[in-house]
């Protein structure tokens, strides 16, 4: 850059500007801005030119008015004159006006795009940069539609300054990431991509930024840039700290470069040629060697420099996840920065081991460091890191260590902050499910969280106690003997009061042989604490009341005394007072037999009664549930957990349970039909809600929820027109915690992805969800021929540290694409004979899932997308439609017919078209709907 | 009640910080520093909220004041007591600056430890406040117990304004008539809004403990006599009364008599006084007209004819006139040529700024300008706001007349006679505005 040479300072501005800081009042500062702009506004007005020097201080006066917070509706002309300038000085000032000020006047537009266009031809090399700086600050779509064409072509000739180069890849890629459409791949990404060979350190650092960043979204264009990479990272990590000169940073060299190498890498897989492979393993060997090294400098820059470019490597180790030997030494390494006394390592730390439990090479390696965590978790002073060490305790938890994890976290609970005990309560529950071996380990443990931090247990956790103990004879007795040790406590929570009144209503009789325990002394105990709780409560003690009256005759009249009162039969709660009235009634009037039978021990609760199958029925009513679609739902469900389950000590789980489905039984009542009882595991069923694809679900809507569990919500809405389709996905968080490195993948299988089905995203998702937050995303969709799988929609983010990936079917499916056709009843016979060859016919018998109703079956049919023609055919029960199905090969013509038969509760479904392939998958879709 | 008190310099630091309350934390002076005085936006409501905590605040020159509080307070009674603590420093020290807060402070510190009592509001009395506590400070006459006795007796007494005792060679009195008249006329001459707030204000110096009658040409007053048929000339006096829409009096006027007889009486404080407070919106003499022209010659050149017309008894003169023609933000360039006074473009206010003198009553004068305008990008039209102007009469607009003014003393022996009186009246402009 040309030095601003001394006499060129100037000296108006200087003294406006002081005059502004002198100001004493907000007042006074607007009138003097007020008179500068008078001022110069008549010299723009003057009749004689302005000269240069002028030109550019008034402009600058302008600028500084701007930033100072007014609005400036003048001289954007005298700056666009001063791009043509021959002066470096004044060129830069119009540029730095333009690039602050510039508004979507359409003639000045033009003339700023010449002045840039003049510039960038030029072989002037500042003018160019200045050109290139101008365009990546504006980055505006008109500037990307002006200019994508032109910045490849600079970026790539062979002529081109390095420092012009540098700032071409930056500015292209600024334009690339505001409007990626306008920025076209071509010939020139092969060449970008030997950039990385570039002898200039700069290009190569700015080429690299650029090439990340495309390689994302067309990761196959770019793959020759990884054994370059490699070879680069290789040169640079051997080198002595003293061979990169300039680019060596406290004696570390060229960090920003070896990291930026580094997350490129981790854009693709470990790369197949074994010499690249053995290359790059050894650059991440020597880089973890290097961290053994004692340092060549005290200075913080050392570390920080060296350490950026160790964590970088850790996690493309960790990306990788395909060398053990190498897991286990970034584990040992990270277990090193444990102990460190900088808080950000630690920080850092903690968090890159969280992702390195995850992997099954290194669990055991991380395990080791049980002791630190632990000890961390306890003594941090920032809560951020306990956050983190928290995280980290519960991806390393599994069957040899939970006991101790969890004891520790229970004992963290007691001093938490508020800000994560939901969280950590949380967690707890779910290890102590999902590890039990012991069932009296496990009811200690989650009365234990009741009684530390009640208020932040959801209902779901104390259901679930009550499922387990119920279940499980054998703990029975010990589970009544702990609540009734836990409710003597002068102050308890309410959960607690909950969990105990139904555990003693249900299995009082168990240690009422006691003296200590008898059952008035129960009795007592619970109704001591009735005065303190809410209603809901209330009514749940009363029912264990009546519960006593049957298990123990003996406290019948106390009992009765206590329902008799006013305060029970009187209650202005509806709930509270009917109880009263019906259980009094019913002790006094019914004989012990049916009081025994009425008041009957609950039945277990249904074992891995899963909630998708609970779902289910909830949304189609009671018994409705066909075989086929729960077998899909498992399979899903599998397909969804498959990395959970493998393992059965991965971490890599969601981490809210979610028993509420289950629930349905405790509040229904009667237990639904269930599949048998396994005796050996707890009922783990932290999974459950992963999902049953909704693919299904729209083959006769466009709009709804796709997905729901705990943590997320996917709302689907969809538009269809001939062969084009658009689908907005609607992402929501339902935690209160954010989403990280939310990323969002469509990939059609198998052969949809050659020709089939064109999928195109837009909209790229923030990496990041906040809590409560949603954020939309949308794919246009266009068929090209007809097609039987649906594409997949794949969702990966960090969710308090563990991993989620979830895949879903997207409910593409080839009837989106009807066009209805009205026809006569004439013509459509005519047609019906014309496509009378066997393979162009499909038709399926089959029993109905759902009530025979008319116009049940209209509005699904409607759904479809097909014309419902009216009085065609003879018999009026029958339903025909006639549609035409647009891809963009050619049209299919369709015609249905569909013939219930009520006595039977039968269907039988006929399908003919011009194309086979397409009778047949229509017949499947459809069969499944009825 | 208030919490707290703070006063700030236009930089936002803290001159005078008096907390009253415990629910009010040394925070609370630096959020209002950060949401008011500092904020982005200017804010232009008094009252202000954060965090729960309400703030009141006034502006006086640069100098910030703002009452504090968390309670549920009377917001009129807040600002009624910052004005109040405005007036009594204006009188201890005169201007409010932050010179004068600076070298006041400790003065400052024992006054509102005097008018407020743990946020309750107390005697603001200037009069009474001036007879204990004293700029002299310990430097002055030690008070015997006998005048301090009597200051107590006086303070909390039922004339807590006035002392006894006190002696004047010459009764002297000094009336004046102030008000300030607000208009907003339409480019056609419309009138659209008016109205005059006008105060009495007076200077007594009467020994003892005179009772006083105020009469004017209330309405009301006027009326009633009329049907009693004891005035002399019921058919001028009809015309020339008032009709006055509300009022407030200085604590020493006796209400209860006020509404019973509508009449004015009172024991005077000694001294300087506010005596009445009134506001007329009916048949107000309007003592300026402003005719407007303003042309658009193409989209660079604007022109501007001002006409203003005195309409008042050619016996009176009008002085310190001044309007203020508004000209459009990008404005380069302004040619004026005025017949009387000077008339001047200023960049920095954004308007031409007429002044003359002197004017006469019935007369006319003229300005007209040539605004050259450079274009510019935005399409947004000029919003041409209103012209303004500022006068100073010599005659009260709403037409109020001082009837008579009676002072009684039965004690001392002199008349009301003897009283030497003066009477002025001053009509000034407020927000007196004519759209273009």
């Amino acid at each position: 850059m040309p030095a601003v040479s001394k006499g060129d300072g100037m000296r108006g501005l200087a003294v406006f500007i002081s005059d502004i800081r002198n100001c004493k009042s907000k007042e006074a500062e607007i009138k003097r801005i007020n008179k500068e702009l008078a001022n110069i506004r008549s010299k723009f007005k003057g009749d004689k030119a302005l000269d240069g020097y002028s030109k550019k201080k008034y402009v600058c006066k302008l600028l500084f008015i701007f930033l100072l917070g007014h609005d400036i509706d003048f001289g954007h002309m005298e700056a666009v004159n001063l791009l043509s300038s021959n002066k470096y000085t004044e060129k830069q000032i119009g540029y730095l006006f333009i690039s602050v000020l510039v508004n979507s006047n359409s003639e000045l537009i033009r003339l700023i795009n010449n002045a840039i266009k003049n510039d960038l031809s030029s072989r002037n090399p500042t003018f160019m940069c200045l050109a290139l700086h101008c365009i990546a600050n504006v980055g505006s779509r008109e500037m990307a539609e002006a200019f994508a064409g032109e910045i490849p072509r600079i970026l790539v000739a062979g002529d081109t300054m390095d420092s012009v180069k540098q700032s071409a890849a930056l500015c292209l890629l600024r334009l690339y990431k505001t409007s990626p459409d306008l920025v076209l791949m071509g010939e020139w990404t092969s060449r970008v991509v030997h950039l990385l060979n570039d002898q200039h350190m700069g290009v190569v650092t700015a080429a690299i930024s650029l090439i990340t960043c495309l390689s994302q979204k067309n990761p196959d264009e770019f793959k020759t840039c990884v054994s370059l990479a490699v070879s680069r990272l290789s040169r640079i990590v051997s080198s002595a700290s003293t061979d990169l000169q300039d680019y060596t940073y406290y004696f570390v060299p060229a960090p920003w470069l070896s990291c930026k190498l580094l997350r490129l890498l981790q854009c693709y897989p470990p790369p197949e040629d074994g010499a690249v492979k053995g290359r790059l393993v050894e650059c991440l060997e020597t880089i973890l060697n290097k961290a053994q090294e004692p340092p060549k400098s005290k200075k913080v820059q050392h570390s920080n420099a060296k350490n950026a470019i160790l964590f970088e490597a850790i996690s493309l180790i960790i990306h990788y996840d395909s060398e053990p030997n190498l897991l286990v030494r970034a584990c040992n390494q990270l277990g090193q920065f444990l102990q460190h006394r900088e808080t950000n390592l630690r920080y850092l730390a903690l968090e890159s081991m969280c992702t390195l439990a995850s992997s099954e090479f290194s669990h055991e390696a991380v395990k080791t460091h049980i002791e630190t965590v632990i000890n961390a978790l306890k003594t941090e002073r920032d809560v951020s890191v306990r956050q983190r060490a928290a995280d980290l305790l519960y991806a390393m938890c599994d069957r040899s260590n939970a006991k101790q994890i969890v004891a520790e976290m229970l004992s963290y609970l007691e001093t938490a902050d508020y800000s994560i005990r939901e969280e950590m309560v949380l967690k707890v529950a779910i290890l102590a499910e999902k590890y039990a071996v012991d069932y009296s380990w496990y009811v200690d443990t989650i009365l234990n969280l009741i009684r530390i931090a009640g208020d932040y247990v959801s209902e779901e956790v104390w259901y679930r106690v009550i499922q387990i103990v119920i279940n499980r004879d054998d703990v029975q007795g010990y589970a009544a003997k702990t609540v009734f040790e836990a409710l003597q406590a002068p102050a308890c929570h309410e959960n607690m009061v909950k969990v105990g009144g139904y555990i003693l209503g249900e299995f009082g009789n168990l240690i009422a042989g006691d003296p200590r325990s008898s059952p008035l002394v129960q009795f007592n105990l619970l109704h001591s604490k009735f005065h303190l709780c809410s209603v809901p409560t209330r009514a749940l003690l009363l029912s264990a009341y009546i519960k006593f009256i049957n298990l123990f005759p003996e406290t019948k009249s106390t009992i009765q005394e206590v329902l008799r009162s006013d305060s029970q039969i009187r209650n202005s709660d509806v709930e509270l007072q009917q109880r009263a009235v019906e259980y009094l009634k019913l002790s006094s009037i019914a004989s012990t037999d049916v009081l025994a039978t009425v008041l009957e021990e609950m039945p277990p609760f249904p074992e891995r009664e899963s909630s998708i199958l609970a779902k289910l029925k909830k949304k189609k009513g009671p018994g409705a549930v066909s075989v086929n679609e729960l077998e899909e739902g498992k399979r899903e469900g599998g397909e969804l957990n498959g990395g959970g389950e493998r393992g059965g000590d991965s971490s890599a789980i969601a981490s809210t349970p979610s028993p509420s489905a289950d629930l349905l039984g405790l509040r229904a009542g009667p237990p639904v039909t269930a599949a048998a009882p396994s005796a050996g595991s707890l009922l783990v069923d932290v999974f459950s809600e992963a999902g049953r694809s909704g693919a299904l679900r729209f083959v006769c809507k466009n709009n709804g929820v796709l997905f729901e569990n705990q943590l997320l919500q996917i709302g689907i809405k969809s538009e269809y027109r001939q062969n084009l389709g658009r689908m907005y996905l609607f992402y929501g968080n339902k935690t209160s915690v954010q989403f990280v490195t939310f990323t969002t993948t469509v990939t059609c299988p198998g052969e949809l992805q050659s020709h089939i089905l064109h999928i195109h995203t837009w909209n790229s998702l923030e990496p990041l969800i906040e809590g409560g937050a949603q954020v939309q995303q949308v794919i246009n969709i266009e068929c090209l021929t007809d097609f039987s799988d649906a594409p997949l929609l794949n969702i990966k983010f960090r969710y308090g540290g563990a991993l989620q990936n979830l895949t879903l079917k997207l409910p593409v499916t080839i009837n989106k694409f009807f066009q209805p056709t009205e026809m006569a009843s004439h013509d459509f016979f005519q047609r019906w004979k014309q496509l009378s060859l066997p393979q162009q016919e499909a038709q399926k018998i089959f029993k109905a899932n759902h009530a025979m109703d008319t116009e049940v079956l209209k509005a699904k049919l409607l759904g479809l997308g097909m014309a419902l023609l009216e009085n065609v055919d003879p018999n009026p029960e029958n339903f025909v439609c006639a549609g035409v199905i647009q891809t963009k090969a050619q049209q299919v013509g369709s015609l249905l017919r569909l013939e219930p038969n009520a006595q039977a509760q039968m269907y039988r479904l006929t399908v003919r078209s011009s194309k086979d392939t397409v009778s047949k998958r229509l017949c499947e879709l459809l069969a499944e709907q009825f | 009640m208030i919490g707290g008190l703070f006063i700030y310099n236009h930089k936002g630091e803290v001159l005078i910080s008096r907390v009253y309350r415990d629910d009010i934390g040394r925070n609370a002076v630096d959020a209002f520093r950060v949401n008011v005085i500092h904020a982005r936006q200017q804010v232009r409501s008094p009252v202000t909220n954060i965090a729960r905590t309400s703030f009141f605040h006034i502006k006086r020159s640069n100098i910030w004041l703002a009452a504090v509080t968390k309670q549920n307070v009377n917001a009129a009674m807040v600002f009624e007591f910052l004005y109040k603590m405005c007036d009594v420093m204006t009188a201890y020290f005169g201007k409010i600056s932050e010179e004068n807060i600076k070298n006041n402070f400790v003065l400052i510190y024992e006054l509102l430890d005097e008018i407020l009592d743990f946020g309750y509001p107390q005697n603001s009395e200037t009069g009474a406040l001036k007879t204990f506590i004293t700029q002299q400070g310990i430097k002055g006459q030690p008070q015997t117990k006998e005048e301090q006795s009597q200051i107590t007796s006086q303070v909390t007494g039922q004339i807590g304004w006035r002392r006894e005792g006190i002696k004047y060679r010459r009764n002297e009195l000094f009336l004046d008539v102030l008000e300030s008249v607000n208009l907003l006329m339409s480019p056609q001459g419309q009138v659209l809004s008016a109205h005059v707030s006008g105060r009495v204000v007076m200077k007594s110096y009467l020994s003892g403990m005179p009772e006083c009658k105020f009469g004017m040409n209330d309405k009301i007053v006027i009326d009633k006599q009329g049907k009693g048929g004891t005035t002399d000339d019921p058919g001028k006096s009809g015309k020339q009364s008032i009709a006055i829409d509300d009022c407030t009096f200085h604590q020493c006027v006796r209400l209860s008599k006020f509404d019973s007889e509508r009449s004015i009486s009172f024991i005077p404080p000694d001294g300087e006084y506010e005596l009445m407070r009134y506001r007329t919106t009916k048949d107000i003499i309007l003592p300026f007209r402003v005719i407007p022209l303003v042309r658009e010659v193409g989209r660079t050149k604007l022109e501007v004819k001002v006409v203003i017309k005195s309409n008042f008894k050619p016996s009176l003169l009008a002085q310190k006139i001044e309007v203020r023609i508004p000209t459009p933000l990008n404005t380069s360039g302004v040619q004026v040529i005025c017949m009387k006074g000077k008339a001047k473009y200023k960049a920095s206010e954004n308007a031409i700024v007429w002044k003359i003198k002197r004017m006469a009553g019935m007369k006319e004068s003229q300005i007209s300008a040539e605004i050259e305008l450079l274009p510019t990008n935005d399409k947004k039209k000029w919003a041409r706001p209103p012209i303004s102007m500022n006068f100073e009469v010599p005659f009260a607009p709403s037409g109020l007349k001082v009837r008579y003014l009676k002072v009684f003393e039965s004690k001392l022996n002199y008349s009301d006679h003897d009283v030497i009186k003066w009477v002025r009246y001053i009509g000034r402009s407020g927000i007196y505005e004519t759209r273009c």
